[in-house]
């Protein structure tokens, strides 16, 4: 018998490769499909054959597209050279045009190739969403998961189309980079106030961490009651078997209530989806609605205040004849 | 051994290399400053803390001598700033700034040894200018260095040239880009002022010399006020790096961080480093840049500008220079007293070159 009392996975299948028949009019897939003994340790030992299809294609293309012209900037932003490049990085990026251009089309020079590169990428985002929705449909599954990846693509728009058209000003999103995205953020907070104060900001933070709960709490009690069949958790959804009830039982005894089999997964995608949808939302109304966040929550009496422990001062630009 | 445990191994040996060489190990000493539960604390690591002090010692004044009882001008020749003190505290002066300034090379690093009174070294004319600035940050910026006040030795710690002077940063990468590819964009490169991260590298040009707008909070709550864009918060951003890494301390040394903007809930400290940026721009556009004339090419930075003070030039890395020690008390010509001629013309190497 299998053992599944371990934190590693511990069982590969080998059978022959297993597929199915492909609709009408698709393209064939690439490649006959193999094993691997080191992809099976964390998860399924066969590799391929993969489906590219149009949409798969395209999406490969565009996103290639995007990649060179970042990579591109990238480069010469430290003079062409291949070893300044690898060195330096997680610092480079292609940035976003300046406040002064608006809306317009600047110079390619000045931002206009992050307009191309934010198009390209976007095409090429939007064909991989469209590609996992056929895919989905082929197999006749639910589509589950690109509804849940467009929720991902929501808050990706957001950041870097919708708030900048509304505002006007394509300054306003995200540069292409590494350690610059970060900063980004960073900065982004600090010119509005202080993020943490956005109340969507609050909701996207704790669906994040709660999907990190939940899926603990979920893996591990599938692992704890694998022993006994639970990693056929699908089928003990409409045939209960003693796995699923050991598993509700010790839930119920820590904390008076458990999901079903069912309905953890429905908890779990929601939690997950809510994080990009709930963040988005938080994103949209910055600038667009709130200025200034902490004020915000000043305004609305849930930010509160604080004894101050030092003497109390004055802005020192209002002193009269002082310097400014 | 398993395969499982080799590579357990491979990745403990990773993330301890990165661990040890990335972050501080404990302990660290929090000292809480503020109102108890907001993580309003001073935070110092024992380790580095017995080296920062060590190295930021104030020494010890010459000794006191007795008044000549005659101005320094009546005894020596072509003194254009010092002439009204005593002529034999005028003497304790000069060694003071030899040992403070030029310990190596001696009183010839400014001095023509032929004869001191002469202006054939560049550095005698700067150094009277460094005069007058020294008795103008201790007389006219009290705002910020208060009665400790500053010497030669506050930036110079013995060495002719100051550690952390900058100068105004060329292009990262020559100008031979060209073409279609993004322009420099002022960051996005390994940025040192703001402490090895990707914000803008030269944002001591944009605040310290330049005078440009640091505040980026809006106002008030909702729009209709303030047009800064993020990308202004990255200039801003990098500007405080280099203050908190200059002092030695954190946003919350001089912010409450939850409402940067907020003077209500700001520690006094904001208001002194205020003074403080508004001090080094006064420093740089009046006394350092216009010495861009008088300093040697190799003095001189890539764009030939004139080399200029920010914060860390005298702070050092700690929130008080020299730990607020205070060594004006013991040279009241420097001090607040203006004895300092600040109008003085500090000549040029040209004046008494050839003169007796």
């Amino acid at each position: 018998m299998a053992t599944y009392q371990n934190i590693f996975t511990r069982v590969q299948v080998r059978g022959p490769i297993h597929s199915v028949p492909l609709p009408r009019g698709s393209a064939p897939r690439l490649g006959k499909g193999f094993f691997n003994h080191l992809l099976g340790r964390i998860g399924e030992a066969q590799v391929g054959p993969i489906y590219l299809g149009a949409t798969g294609i395209g999406s490969l293309l565009f996103g290639f597209i995007a990649i060179e012209i970042i990579g591109f900037n990238m480069l010469a932003s430290v003079n062409w050279s291949p070893i300044q490049f690898v060195r330096q990085l997680p610092w480079l990026a292609l940035e976003p045009p300046a406040p002064k251009y608006g809306l317009h089309i600047p110079p390619l020079a000045e931002g206009g190739w992050w307009i191309f590169a934010g198009f390209f990428l976007t095409v090429s985002i939007l064909l991989w969403w469209a590609r996992m929705y056929r895919r989905a449909r082929a197999l006749g599954l639910g589509t589950h998961t690109p509804w849940a990846f467009a929720a991902a693509i929501w808050l990706y728009l957001v950041l870097g189309v919708i708030r900048p058209v509304l505002l006007g000003h394509w300054s306003e999103a995200v540069p292409f980079g590494v350690f610059p995205h970060l900063d980004w953020t960073a900065s982004f907070s600090l010119r509005y106030g202080n993020l943490f104060y956005n109340p969507f900001h609050m909701l996207s933070i704790a669906f994040l961490y709660g999907s990190a709960v939940l899926f603990a709490m979920h893996g591990a009690t599938i692992l704890a009651t694998s022993r006994f069949g639970a990693e056929r958790e699908v089928e003990q959804i409409i045939d209960r078997g003693t796995a699923f009830e050991r598993g509700a039982l010790m839930w119920r005894w820590c904390i008076g209530f458990n999901a079903s089999a069912e309905s953890i997964h429905r908890w779990a995608w929601w939690f997950a989806v809510m994080v990009p949808l709930t963040g988005g939302i938080g994103i949209l109304m910055t600038g667009t609605v709130v200025d200034n966040w902490f004020l915000w929550g000043v305004k609305h009496g849930f930010a509160p205040s604080y004894p101050l422990l030092t003497p109390h001062v004055t802005d020192p630009a209002l002193t009269y004849g002082g310097p400014k | 051994m398993s395969f499982g445990l080799k590579i357990g191994g491979a990745l403990a040996i990773v993330a301890g290399v990165f661990v040890a060489s990335h972050f501080t190990l404990p302990p660290v000493i929090s000292q809480q400053r503020g109102y108890r539960g907001h993580g309003d604390e001073i935070l110092y690591l024992p380790k580095t803390l017995a080296q920062t002090r060590a190295d930021n010692v104030s020494p010890p004044p010459e000794p006191a001598q007795d008044p000549a009882g005659q101005p320094a001008s009546q005894v020596y020749q072509n003194l254009k700033v010092l002439g009204k003190i005593d002529a034999n505290e005028f003497l304790r002066l000069m060694a003071s700034i030899a040992s403070w300034v030029a310990p190596v090379q001696g009183c010839t690093y400014c001095h023509n040894q032929d004869n001191l009174a002469y202006d054939s070294i560049y550095t005698k004319i700067v150094a009277r200018r460094m005069l007058q600035m020294t008795e103008h940050i201790n007389k006219d910026w009290k705002a910020h260095v208060g009665a400790t006040g500053v010497t030669c030795y506050t930036c110079h710690r013995g060495q002719p040239v100051p550690t952390y002077v900058w100068f105004n940063a060329p292009p990262p990468a020559p100008a031979t880009v060209g073409g279609f590819a993004e322009t420099n964009q002022g960051k996005n490169l390994v940025s040192k002022v703001a402490v090895g991260s990707a914000l803008p590298y030269d944002p001591l040009t944009t605040f310290l010399e330049q005078s440009n707008e640091i505040r980026v909070q809006p106002t008030q709550a909702l729009p209709g006020t303030d047009n800064v864009s993020i990308k202004g918060a990255d200039w801003t951003y990098a500007l405080m790096m280099q203050m908190s890494n200059a002092l030695g301390v954190n946003c919350n040394y001089c912010h409450a961080t939850r409402a940067f903007r907020d003077w209500d809930q700001s520690p006094p400290q904001r208001v002194t480093a205020w003074y403080g940026i508004r001090m080094v721009r006064d420093l740089n556009n009046n006394y350092l840049d216009p010495l861009g004339k008088i300093f040697p090419p190799n003095r001189l930075g890539p764009l030939g500008d004139a080399p200029k003070v920010q914060c860390a030039v005298c702070h050092k890395g700690v929130y008080k220079p020299l730990f607020g020690v205070s060594l004006v008390k013991d040279y009241p010509e420097i001090g607040a007293d203006g004895i300092v001629d600040l109008t003085a013309n500090i000549g040029s190497l040209n004046d008494y070159k050839d003169k007796p």
